[in-house]
Protein backbone atom coordinates (compact mmCIF):
# COMPACT_ATOMS: atom_id res chain seq x y z
CA UNK A 1 0.00 0.00 0.00
CA UNK A 2 1.47 3.30 -1.13
CA UNK A 3 1.44 6.63 0.62
CA UNK A 4 -1.54 7.92 -1.38
CA UNK A 5 -3.76 4.99 -0.48
CA UNK A 6 -2.70 5.17 3.16
CA UNK A 7 -3.47 8.89 3.37
CA UNK A 8 -6.82 8.42 1.64
CA UNK A 9 -7.79 5.61 3.99
CA UNK A 10 -6.73 7.46 7.13
CA UNK A 11 -8.51 10.64 5.98
CA UNK A 12 -11.78 8.88 5.25
CA UNK A 13 -11.79 7.00 8.55
CA UNK A 14 -10.78 10.11 10.53
CA UNK A 15 -13.54 12.11 8.85
CA UNK A 16 -16.11 9.46 9.72
CA UNK A 17 -14.95 9.23 13.33
CA UNK A 18 -14.74 13.01 13.68
CA UNK A 19 -18.37 13.56 12.70
CA UNK A 20 -19.63 10.43 14.47
CA UNK A 21 -18.01 11.09 17.85
CA UNK A 22 -18.17 14.87 17.59
CA UNK A 23 -21.94 14.97 17.08
CA UNK A 24 -22.82 12.74 20.06
CA UNK A 25 -22.15 15.39 22.69
CA UNK A 26 -24.04 18.17 20.97
CA UNK A 27 -26.96 15.86 20.17
CA UNK A 28 -27.38 15.06 23.87
CA UNK A 29 -26.84 18.69 24.80
CA UNK A 30 -29.47 19.95 22.35
CA UNK A 31 -31.93 17.31 23.50
CA UNK A 32 -31.46 18.36 27.12
CA UNK A 33 -31.78 22.06 26.29
CA UNK A 34 -34.95 21.50 24.25
CA UNK A 35 -36.61 19.28 26.85
CA UNK A 36 -35.83 21.69 29.67
CA UNK A 37 -37.10 24.63 27.62
CA UNK A 38 -40.33 22.77 26.79
CA UNK A 39 -40.84 21.96 30.44
CA UNK A 40 -40.35 25.56 31.48
CA UNK A 41 -42.69 26.77 28.70
CA UNK A 42 -45.31 24.35 30.00
CA UNK A 43 -44.85 25.71 33.51
CA UNK A 44 -44.67 29.39 32.57
CA UNK A 45 -46.39 30.02 29.21
CA UNK A 46 -46.15 33.78 29.77
CA UNK A 47 -42.37 33.73 29.31
CA UNK A 48 -42.43 31.74 26.05
CA UNK A 49 -40.75 34.54 24.11
CA UNK A 50 -37.78 34.92 26.39
CA UNK A 51 -37.36 31.16 26.79
CA UNK A 52 -37.47 30.55 23.03
CA UNK A 53 -34.94 33.29 22.37
CA UNK A 54 -32.52 31.93 24.96
CA UNK A 55 -33.12 28.42 23.64
CA UNK A 56 -32.15 29.46 20.09
CA UNK A 57 -28.96 31.12 21.25
CA UNK A 58 -27.93 28.23 23.48
CA UNK A 59 -28.80 25.73 20.73
CA UNK A 60 -26.44 27.61 18.42
CA UNK A 61 -23.70 27.51 21.05
CA UNK A 62 -24.20 23.79 21.67
CA UNK A 63 -24.43 23.01 18.00
CA UNK A 64 -21.12 24.70 17.23
CA UNK A 65 -19.16 21.70 18.54
CA UNK A 66 -20.83 19.47 15.98
CA UNK A 67 -20.29 22.10 13.30
CA UNK A 68 -16.57 22.17 14.07
CA UNK A 69 -16.43 18.39 13.75
CA UNK A 70 -18.35 18.65 10.47
CA UNK A 71 -15.98 21.29 9.08
CA UNK A 72 -12.95 19.21 10.06
CA UNK A 73 -14.36 16.10 8.38
CA UNK A 74 -15.27 18.09 5.25
CA UNK A 75 -11.73 19.45 5.10
CA UNK A 76 -10.36 15.93 5.49
CA UNK A 77 -12.47 14.63 2.61
CA UNK A 78 -12.67 17.49 0.11
CA UNK A 79 -9.76 19.83 0.86
CA UNK A 80 -7.21 17.55 2.45
CA UNK A 81 -3.84 19.37 2.60
CA UNK A 82 -1.82 16.16 3.04
CA UNK A 83 -3.52 14.54 0.09
CA UNK A 84 -2.87 17.60 -2.09
CA UNK A 85 0.78 17.61 -1.02
CA UNK A 86 1.29 13.96 -1.93
CA UNK A 87 -0.49 14.44 -5.28
CA UNK A 88 1.78 17.38 -6.03
CA UNK A 89 4.87 15.35 -5.11
CA UNK A 90 3.70 12.50 -7.33
CA UNK A 91 2.97 14.87 -10.23
CA UNK A 92 6.36 16.55 -9.82
CA UNK A 93 8.25 13.28 -10.26
CA UNK B 1 -28.69 25.99 -3.42
CA UNK B 2 -29.81 23.74 -6.25
CA UNK B 3 -27.26 25.43 -8.49
CA UNK B 4 -24.52 24.72 -6.01
CA UNK B 5 -25.62 21.13 -5.78
CA UNK B 6 -25.77 20.68 -9.53
CA UNK B 7 -22.37 22.26 -10.00
CA UNK B 8 -20.93 20.07 -7.28
CA UNK B 9 -22.53 16.99 -8.76
CA UNK B 10 -21.21 17.75 -12.23
CA UNK B 11 -17.73 18.16 -10.85
CA UNK B 12 -17.99 15.03 -8.80
CA UNK B 13 -19.05 13.09 -11.89
CA UNK B 14 -16.17 14.56 -13.87
CA UNK B 15 -13.80 13.54 -11.13
CA UNK B 16 -15.15 10.02 -11.24
CA UNK B 17 -14.62 9.92 -14.99
CA UNK B 18 -11.06 11.19 -14.75
CA UNK B 19 -8.75 8.28 -14.03
CA UNK B 20 -5.34 10.00 -13.98
CA UNK B 21 -4.25 11.11 -10.51
CA UNK B 22 -3.36 14.59 -11.80
CA UNK B 23 -6.94 15.29 -12.85
CA UNK B 24 -8.42 14.75 -9.39
CA UNK B 25 -9.35 18.10 -7.88
CA UNK B 26 -10.86 18.82 -4.49
CA UNK B 27 -14.59 19.48 -4.70
CA UNK B 28 -15.56 23.14 -4.69
CA UNK B 29 -17.27 23.92 -1.41
CA UNK B 30 -17.55 27.69 -1.52
CA UNK B 31 -18.41 30.46 -3.98
CA UNK B 32 -14.76 31.53 -3.59
CA UNK B 33 -13.78 28.96 -6.14
CA UNK B 34 -16.07 30.12 -8.94
CA UNK B 35 -13.89 32.57 -10.77
CA UNK B 36 -15.91 34.93 -12.94
CA UNK B 37 -13.10 37.08 -14.33
CA UNK B 38 -9.39 36.56 -14.07
CA UNK B 39 -7.00 39.43 -14.66
CA UNK B 40 -3.32 38.95 -14.05
CA UNK B 41 -3.28 41.03 -10.87
CA UNK B 42 -6.48 39.81 -9.34
CA UNK B 43 -9.60 37.84 -9.92
CA UNK B 44 -13.28 38.40 -9.33
CA UNK B 45 -14.86 35.40 -7.62
CA UNK B 46 -18.44 34.56 -6.82
CA UNK B 47 -18.18 35.68 -3.20
CA UNK B 48 -17.18 39.26 -4.03
CA UNK B 49 -19.66 39.52 -6.88
CA UNK B 50 -22.66 38.32 -4.86
CA UNK B 51 -21.64 40.45 -1.86
CA UNK B 52 -21.68 43.50 -4.14
CA UNK B 53 -25.05 42.41 -5.44
CA UNK B 54 -26.49 42.27 -1.92
CA UNK B 55 -24.93 45.61 -0.97
CA UNK B 56 -26.43 47.26 -4.06
CA UNK B 57 -29.78 45.58 -3.43
CA UNK B 58 -30.01 46.59 0.25
CA UNK B 59 -28.61 50.09 -0.13
CA UNK B 60 -30.55 50.77 -3.31
CA UNK B 61 -33.86 49.63 -1.83
CA UNK B 62 -33.29 51.64 1.33
CA UNK B 63 -32.34 54.73 -0.70
CA UNK B 64 -35.36 54.40 -2.97
CA UNK B 65 -37.75 54.09 -0.04
CA UNK B 66 -36.23 56.74 2.22
CA UNK B 67 -36.06 59.30 -0.62
CA UNK B 68 -39.57 60.53 0.11
CA UNK B 69 -40.45 59.82 3.71
CA UNK B 70 -43.61 61.18 5.26
CA UNK B 71 -44.21 61.77 8.94
CA UNK B 72 -47.99 62.18 8.87
CA UNK B 73 -50.66 59.48 8.97
CA UNK B 74 -50.47 58.55 5.28
CA UNK B 75 -47.32 56.80 4.15
CA UNK B 76 -46.24 54.52 1.36
CA UNK B 77 -46.46 50.77 2.00
CA UNK B 78 -42.70 50.40 1.48
CA UNK B 79 -42.03 52.99 4.18
CA UNK B 80 -44.36 51.02 6.42
CA UNK B 81 -42.34 47.86 5.69
CA UNK B 82 -39.05 49.54 6.60
CA UNK B 83 -40.55 50.97 9.79
CA UNK B 84 -41.73 47.50 10.79
CA UNK B 85 -38.26 46.06 10.16
CA UNK B 86 -36.46 48.79 12.11
CA UNK B 87 -38.88 48.81 15.02
CA UNK B 88 -38.86 45.01 15.37
CA UNK B 89 -35.04 44.98 15.36
CA UNK B 90 -35.09 47.74 17.95
CA UNK B 91 -37.57 45.93 20.21
CA UNK B 92 -35.59 42.68 19.89
CA UNK B 93 -32.39 44.43 20.95
CA UNK B 94 -34.18 46.00 23.88
CA UNK B 95 -35.71 42.70 25.00
CA UNK B 96 -32.38 40.90 24.76
CA UNK B 97 -30.02 43.31 26.49
CA UNK B 98 -32.45 45.57 28.43
CA UNK B 99 -30.74 48.75 27.32
CA UNK B 100 -31.27 51.71 25.05
CA UNK B 101 -31.19 50.01 21.62
CA UNK B 102 -30.51 53.13 19.52
CA UNK B 103 -26.67 53.00 19.43
CA UNK B 104 -26.72 49.30 18.55
CA UNK B 105 -29.36 49.36 15.79
CA UNK B 106 -27.06 50.41 12.89
CA UNK B 107 -24.44 47.73 13.56
CA UNK B 108 -26.57 44.78 14.67
CA UNK B 109 -29.37 45.55 12.24
CA UNK B 110 -26.95 45.71 9.31
CA UNK B 111 -25.37 42.40 10.30
CA UNK B 112 -28.78 40.75 10.55
CA UNK B 113 -30.15 42.18 7.30
CA UNK B 114 -27.01 41.36 5.31
CA UNK B 115 -26.81 37.75 6.50
CA UNK B 116 -30.58 37.30 6.23
CA UNK B 117 -30.77 38.56 2.65
CA UNK B 118 -27.69 36.64 1.56
CA UNK B 119 -29.07 33.39 3.02
CA UNK B 120 -32.64 33.77 1.82
CA UNK B 121 -31.66 34.72 -1.74
CA UNK B 122 -30.34 31.14 -2.05
CA UNK B 123 -33.68 30.24 -3.64
CA UNK B 124 -32.88 32.49 -6.61
CA UNK B 125 -31.35 30.53 -9.52
CA UNK B 126 -27.66 31.12 -10.32
CA UNK B 127 -27.05 32.63 -6.91
CA UNK B 128 -24.56 31.29 -4.37
CA UNK B 129 -24.80 32.66 -0.81
CA UNK B 130 -21.56 34.52 0.01
CA UNK B 131 -21.98 33.38 3.62
CA UNK B 132 -21.04 29.86 2.48
CA UNK B 133 -17.50 31.21 2.08
CA UNK B 134 -15.22 31.34 5.10
CA UNK B 135 -13.78 34.71 4.04
CA UNK B 136 -17.17 36.49 4.27
CA UNK B 137 -18.00 35.04 7.66
CA UNK B 138 -14.50 35.81 8.95
CA UNK B 139 -14.90 39.42 7.84
CA UNK B 140 -18.25 39.67 9.65
CA UNK B 141 -16.83 38.06 12.80
CA UNK B 142 -13.85 40.46 12.73
CA UNK B 143 -16.33 43.35 12.55
CA UNK B 144 -17.91 42.04 15.77
CA UNK B 145 -14.45 41.55 17.31
CA UNK B 146 -13.60 45.20 16.64
CA UNK B 147 -17.04 46.50 17.58
CA UNK B 148 -16.80 45.10 21.12
CA UNK B 149 -13.99 47.44 22.32
CA UNK B 150 -15.44 50.27 20.20
CA UNK B 151 -18.83 50.18 21.91
CA UNK B 152 -17.24 49.36 25.27
CA UNK B 153 -14.91 52.35 25.17
CA UNK B 154 -17.65 54.68 23.96
CA UNK B 155 -19.68 53.91 27.09
CA UNK B 156 -16.98 53.76 29.77
CA UNK B 157 -13.35 54.57 30.50
CA UNK B 158 -10.35 52.64 29.21
CA UNK B 159 -9.39 51.62 32.75
CA UNK B 160 -12.76 50.17 33.63
CA UNK B 161 -12.98 48.40 30.25
CA UNK B 162 -9.55 46.80 30.58
CA UNK B 163 -10.20 45.79 34.19
CA UNK B 164 -12.81 43.35 32.86
CA UNK B 165 -9.96 41.24 31.51
CA UNK B 166 -8.39 40.64 34.92
CA UNK B 167 -11.64 39.61 36.59
CA UNK B 168 -12.10 37.65 38.82
CA UNK B 169 -8.30 37.42 39.33
CA UNK B 170 -5.22 38.44 37.34
CA UNK B 171 -4.59 34.75 36.60
CA UNK B 172 -7.66 34.67 34.40
CA UNK B 173 -6.12 37.22 32.00
CA UNK B 174 -4.84 34.72 29.38
CA UNK B 175 -8.12 32.80 29.47
CA UNK B 176 -10.15 35.96 28.95
CA UNK B 177 -8.01 36.86 25.93
CA UNK B 178 -8.32 33.31 24.62
CA UNK B 179 -12.08 33.43 25.09
CA UNK B 180 -12.27 36.67 23.10
CA UNK B 181 -10.40 35.10 20.18
CA UNK B 182 -12.15 31.75 20.25
CA UNK B 183 -15.63 33.24 20.30
CA UNK B 184 -14.77 35.30 17.21
CA UNK B 185 -13.53 32.13 15.53
CA UNK B 186 -16.68 30.31 16.64
CA UNK B 187 -18.91 33.05 15.14
CA UNK B 188 -17.17 32.73 11.77
CA UNK B 189 -17.07 28.93 11.64
CA UNK B 190 -20.65 28.51 12.88
CA UNK B 191 -22.18 30.58 10.08
CA UNK B 192 -19.84 29.11 7.47
CA UNK B 193 -20.39 25.52 8.61
CA UNK B 194 -24.15 25.88 8.64
CA UNK B 195 -24.37 27.44 5.20
CA UNK B 196 -21.82 25.06 3.69
CA UNK B 197 -23.42 21.99 5.26
CA UNK B 198 -26.67 22.74 3.41
CA UNK B 199 -25.08 22.31 -0.01
CA UNK B 200 -22.96 19.31 0.98
CA UNK B 201 -25.96 17.57 2.54
CA UNK B 202 -27.90 18.36 -0.64
CA UNK B 203 -25.21 16.71 -2.75
CA UNK B 204 -25.15 13.60 -0.61
CA UNK B 205 -28.96 13.27 -0.64
CA UNK B 206 -29.09 14.02 -4.36
CA UNK B 207 -26.78 11.10 -5.09
CA UNK B 208 -28.99 8.76 -3.03
CA UNK B 209 -32.59 10.05 -3.56
CA UNK B 210 -32.65 12.41 -6.56
CA UNK B 211 -36.40 13.26 -6.51
CA UNK B 212 -38.53 15.43 -4.20
CA UNK B 213 -36.39 14.97 -1.12
CA UNK B 214 -33.78 17.63 -2.06
CA UNK B 215 -36.63 20.17 -2.20
CA UNK B 216 -37.56 19.42 1.41
CA UNK B 217 -33.92 19.75 2.29
CA UNK B 218 -33.75 23.13 0.58
CA UNK B 219 -36.67 24.30 2.74
CA UNK B 220 -34.73 23.18 5.78
CA UNK B 221 -31.73 25.09 4.42
CA UNK B 222 -33.82 28.29 4.23
CA UNK B 223 -34.93 27.82 7.84
CA UNK B 224 -31.31 27.27 8.90
CA UNK B 225 -30.27 30.40 7.04
CA UNK B 226 -32.84 32.58 8.80
CA UNK B 227 -32.03 31.11 12.23
CA UNK B 228 -28.31 31.57 11.68
CA UNK B 229 -28.79 35.22 10.70
CA UNK B 230 -30.82 35.74 13.88
CA UNK B 231 -28.25 33.94 16.03
CA UNK B 232 -25.32 35.86 14.55
CA UNK B 233 -27.04 39.16 15.34
CA UNK B 234 -28.07 38.03 18.85
CA UNK B 235 -24.55 36.83 19.69
CA UNK B 236 -22.99 40.04 18.39
CA UNK B 237 -25.46 41.94 20.56
CA UNK B 238 -24.68 39.84 23.65
CA UNK B 239 -20.92 40.27 23.18
CA UNK B 240 -21.26 44.03 22.80
CA UNK B 241 -23.65 44.28 25.75
CA UNK B 242 -21.12 42.45 27.95
CA UNK B 243 -18.57 45.17 27.20
CA UNK B 244 -20.93 48.07 27.95
CA UNK B 245 -21.26 49.83 31.28
CA UNK B 246 -22.86 47.66 33.95
CA UNK B 247 -24.85 50.43 35.71
CA UNK B 248 -26.95 51.14 32.62
CA UNK B 249 -28.76 47.89 32.92
CA UNK B 250 -30.10 48.35 36.43
CA UNK B 251 -31.06 51.96 35.67
CA UNK B 252 -33.04 50.82 32.65
CA UNK B 253 -34.73 48.04 34.57
CA UNK B 254 -35.84 50.39 37.36
CA UNK B 255 -37.02 52.98 34.86
CA UNK B 256 -39.08 50.35 33.04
Amino acid sequence: MGTIELIAMVSIFSAAFAIAIGSIGSAFGEAMAASTALRSIAQQPDHTGAITRTLFVSMAMIESTAIYAFVVSMILIFANPFWDYVIQQAAGK
Amino acid sequence: MVNVILLHLRELLQNFRADGTENIQPMKLSPDQYILFDWGWGRLNGTICFTWLIIVLLAGTARLITRNLSSDATMSSSQNLLEVVVSSISSHIHETIHRDPVPLIPFVGTLFLFIFVSNVLAIVPFYLPPTASLSTTTALALCVFLAVPFFGLSSRSMKSYLSDYIKPTIFMFPFNILGEISRTFALAVRLYGNMMSGSVLGLVILSVIPFVFPVVLQLLGLLTGVIQAYIFAILAMVYIAAALKKEDREGKEVEK
